[in-house]
């Protein structure tokens, strides 16, 4: 037996995005830049699929801006975002738990004048909306929360956030963005942006069963935005680069299929959730990573730290009998790699940072896959801890 | 005009006497495996002490600094050398040959047909290329000296660039070699070549390689002295990745760049390991551990024919490398370890390692076997009766796990 709990890294394609896919290259080939029939065609897919992300955020489908990914659109989002409206001032908020595709751009911004502030977290990885509050200033143009925490599945309180900030803006005359990471959200949760306060979010399609490459930023109307990617005008001149037609129509598929049925779907990953974590802690020297309360963690990611093994060392085990998990922190041994920083960040202890393992579901992850992981964890605990390093 | 022609030079295999004939098979089979994995097809010939190497295709079909960088890859070559080849001529014809060398690698224009002796009285620009010609006459049927040679060809040059070439015997920045032979060679540098035997000559030995920086080091070296290598990687699934496994490959594939193939011997060693854990005092597990190693890397040297054993210690770099721990590792090999970085600095075996390709490789951050279960404070100073009697402990398991894990072993050839 399998069993693929590690689809928070990526997940298997849908059938009929690969059908999609398949026929964007066999048939319509074009490109749509082109002004003849095949480019024609081809266009359509991609008006296809802006209407179909469109209608899964209750927002138009001019607002949707294709990417070659999450990392993409997070880049996108930020320097385009500060470049755009540096004039009104050189800070921008964040939190200390961001995925690298967010600190990254941020720091190289540091590094051309911008000043960033990292909003610290609880132990389970939640930002205070309050610290928020008294992290805003004049100078704030820019504000990047993200919905879902990556590692250990923290949901932030995006529309407190948000609420914060529009009230900020209006009483203060300002026109702070407020950005959202998005790509371990999306598809989990009804994410309607203009509800929200979002003025621009981020997703991936890889995560949602669509092709890699894919992705894209939305971008509220009227938003100050400055493309980061020049050419040949594509996407109305906001991101230049051949179509990625097959990419497009791919993620246009997987974002409708993760709403249709979407109660049922996030259900499903619940009930995993909530099989795997009363399994886990009937076990002896787990330490829950992952907030229980299912209106604050995620129901897609659990991450547990086992004591006495380090994470390296079960993942590989787990592999051996065909169960696919991801290590909450890169390799550390002896030698000097930091380990993850969003675990420094809730000030997990040392062993259990280097003893951390995140299980994640998709709607297609079945119970069965849960117990198989489970009965596997329950036989190689015991050996794994009786060779631990002493 | 691109010059087809390699020269290869050879150094100590010159003076091996009766066995000379063989090295330089030897050498020619390696150059031949070389310029096999690069673009172009290439005539390989021996001719009186030198080795050639012709491309056969047009001027296209090959890439000079390619072939020269593939050839820097062969033990035994000293020297390499792209020559102009032309046939054999009167010195004038060969005067002339020697000005069409210098303009096209030199990037000079010559004068058209100076007068003989115009140069006299220009004085030598500050910038100019200080030379001497110095030919080799290997035909003793062609009719005019060395030295007139010399003197003929270093005349024509001076008048060909007056100003720019000036004459200096003692420390000449440019050395225009003239070979008259079957053909008349005309070259003026010589690339190094790594030096060393060529591989093969000298017989064959088993690496114990790991993911380290040392142990590929270790291979090159033993390799360049002409010895053909096979080696042995211990890997601790679930304990090490299977990406710690793909690193060891990668790195053998690297060194076999100079040794050729190599037989690579994947060890699964967990359950010795753990077995060691359970049974062997902690702060002797790495030593016992490598006892273990020699012993199953004695077992494929035997398999694939290898004399000795190579590993990348060198003293004190580790608690199982000081010189306590070496005598009790090697205790337990009855073939020689050739021990080649014994007394290198670590900064040194990483200048090699940047030096030969494989530090980039080394350096990922994959877990080794070795540093698993590194006990808190290892023994630095083992005594061989301790260690021996650490290890009856294992007595009634051992044999049955080696005889498993030798069973159970992946061996890949590395080409």
């Amino acid at each position: 037996m399998e069993a693929y709990l590690d689809n928070s890294a990526t997940t298997q394609v849908s059938e009929s995005v690969v059908e999609i896919i398949e026929r964007t290259m066999r048939e319509d080939y074009g490109n749509p830049s082109s002004r003849h029939q095949k480019g024609v065609d081809a266009e359509k897919y991609l008006r296809r699929a802006k209407e179909q992300i469109a209608e899964t955020l209750r927002v138009t489908p001019g607002e949707i801006y294709f990417t070659s990914g999450g990392t993409e659109s997070d880049n996108w989002a930020l320097v385009g975002a500060a470049l755009a409206n540096k004039r009104s001032g050189n800070h921008i908020i964040t939190t200390a738990v961001e995925h690298s595709a967010v600190l990254q751009p941020l720091s190289m911004l540091e590094e051309l004048g911008f000043r960033v502030t990292h909003l610290p977290v609880s132990p389970f990885g939640h930002i205070d909306p309050e610290d928020l509050k008294q992290a805003l200033c004049d100078e704030t143009i820019l504000i990047s929360i993200m919905y879902v925490n990556n590692e250990i599945g923290a949901v932030e309180p995006i529309g407190q956030a948000g609420k914060i900030i529009a009230e900020y803006n209006r009483t203060h005359g300002r026109q702070i963005l407020f950005h959202t990471d998005a790509i371990q959200a999306y598809g989990k949760y009804r994410i309607w942006p203009k509800k929200l306060g979002i003025d621009m979010l981020s997703v991936s399609g890889h995560k949602i069963h669509g092709p890699k490459g894919s992705g894209f930023l939305y971008i509220r109307g009227k938003t100050k935005i400055k493309p980061i990617i020049y050419g040949g005008g594509q996407q109305g001149g906001m991101r230049s680069g051949t179509d990625n037609v097959p990419g497009a129509a791919g993620l246009g598929q997987a974002a409708e299929e993760a709403y249709t049925d979407f109660d049922q779907k996030v259900g499903g990953m619940l009930d995993c959730r909530r099989r795997l974590i009363a399994g886990l802690k009937e076990m002896e020297g787990t330490h829950l990573n992952s907030e229980e309360d299912e209106t604050l963690g995620a129901p897609h990611i659990v991450n547990c730290s086992f004591e006495g093994i380090r994470s390296e060392v079960l993942l590989h085990a787990l592999e051996e009998k065909g169960i696919y998990v991801s290590s909450g922190s890169a390799c550390t041994s002896n030698k000097k790699i930091p380990v993850s920083s969003v675990l420094q960040e809730i000030h997990l202890r040392k062993d259990l940072r280097e003893a951390a393992i995140r299980f994640s579901f998709s709607s297609r992850t079945s119970p069965d896959e849960i117990d198989y992981a489970l009965e596997a964890l329950r036989e190689l605990l015991p050996v794994l801890r009786r060779y631990s390093r002493r | 005009m691109v010059f087809r022609s390699f020269l290869l030079k050879y150094g100590e295999i010159g003076i091996k006497g009766k066995n000379r004939g063989q090295f330089e098979d030897a050498l020619v089979s390696q150059v031949r495996h070389a310029l096999s994995r690069v673009e172009g097809e290439f005539d390989i010939h021996k001719e009186q002490g030198r080795i050639y190497a012709d491309a056969l295709g047009d001027d296209d079909s090959f890439d000079p600094d390619e072939v020269i960088a593939a050839l820097q890859n062969v033990f035994g070559l000293v020297g390499i050398c792209q020559v102009m080849k032309v046939p054999v001529e009167d010195p004038d014809a060969i005067a002339e040959d020697a000005i069409r060398y210098i303009a096209e690698v030199y990037g000079m224009v010559p004068v058209e047909n100076p007068e003989e002796g115009s140069s006299e009285g220009v004085p030598a620009e500050p910038d100019a290329i200080t030379f001497k010609v110095h030919t080799r006459r290997a035909n003793k049927h062609y009719p005019v000296s060395s030295m007139e040679l010399d003197a003929e060809v270093g005349a024509k040059l001076l008048d060909a660039f007056p100003g720019k070439m000036k004459v200096d015997v003692h420390n000449p920045s440019v050395m225009i070699h003239i070979e008259v032979r079957e053909e008349v060679f005309i070259y003026s540098k010589i690339i190094p070549g790594p030096g060393g035997m060529p591989v093969g000559t000298n017989g064959k030995a088993q690496l114990l390689l790991s993911g380290g920086i040392d142990s590929p080091v270790a291979g090159w070296m033993i390799a360049k002295r002409g010895v053909s290598l096979d080696a042995t990687y211990f890997h601790a699934p679930p304990y090490t990745s299977e990406r710690a496994k793909q690193k060891v490959i990668d790195l053998a594939k690297l060194v076999a760049r100079y040794s050729g193939p190599i037989r690579l011997h994947v060890v699964n060693f967990t359950d010795i390991q753990l077995a060691i854990y359970e049974k062997c005092p902690h702060d002797e597990l790495t030593i016992i551990m490598r006892r273990y190693m020699m012993r199953i890397a004695e077992y494929f040297a035997g398999q694939d024919g290898s004399q000795a054993l190579i590993t990348g210690e060198s003293i004190g770099q580790v608690a199982s490398q000081t010189i306590q721990s070496l005598v009790c590792t090697d205790d337990a090999a009855t073939i020689p370890v050739f021990r080649p970085l014994i007394g290198f600095d670590k900064q040194d075996i990483i200048d090699l390692s940047l030096k030969i390709g494989t530090y980039e490789t080394s350096i990922q951050p994959f877990e080794d076997c070795c540093t698993i279960f590194v006990a808190k404070h290892p023994v630095t100073k083992p005594r061989l009766d301790i260690i021996r009697k650490s290890e009856e402990k294992l007595s009634d398991i051992i044999d049955g796990l080696m005889e498993a894990t030798l069973n159970n072993t992946e061996t890949i050839v590395i080409r």
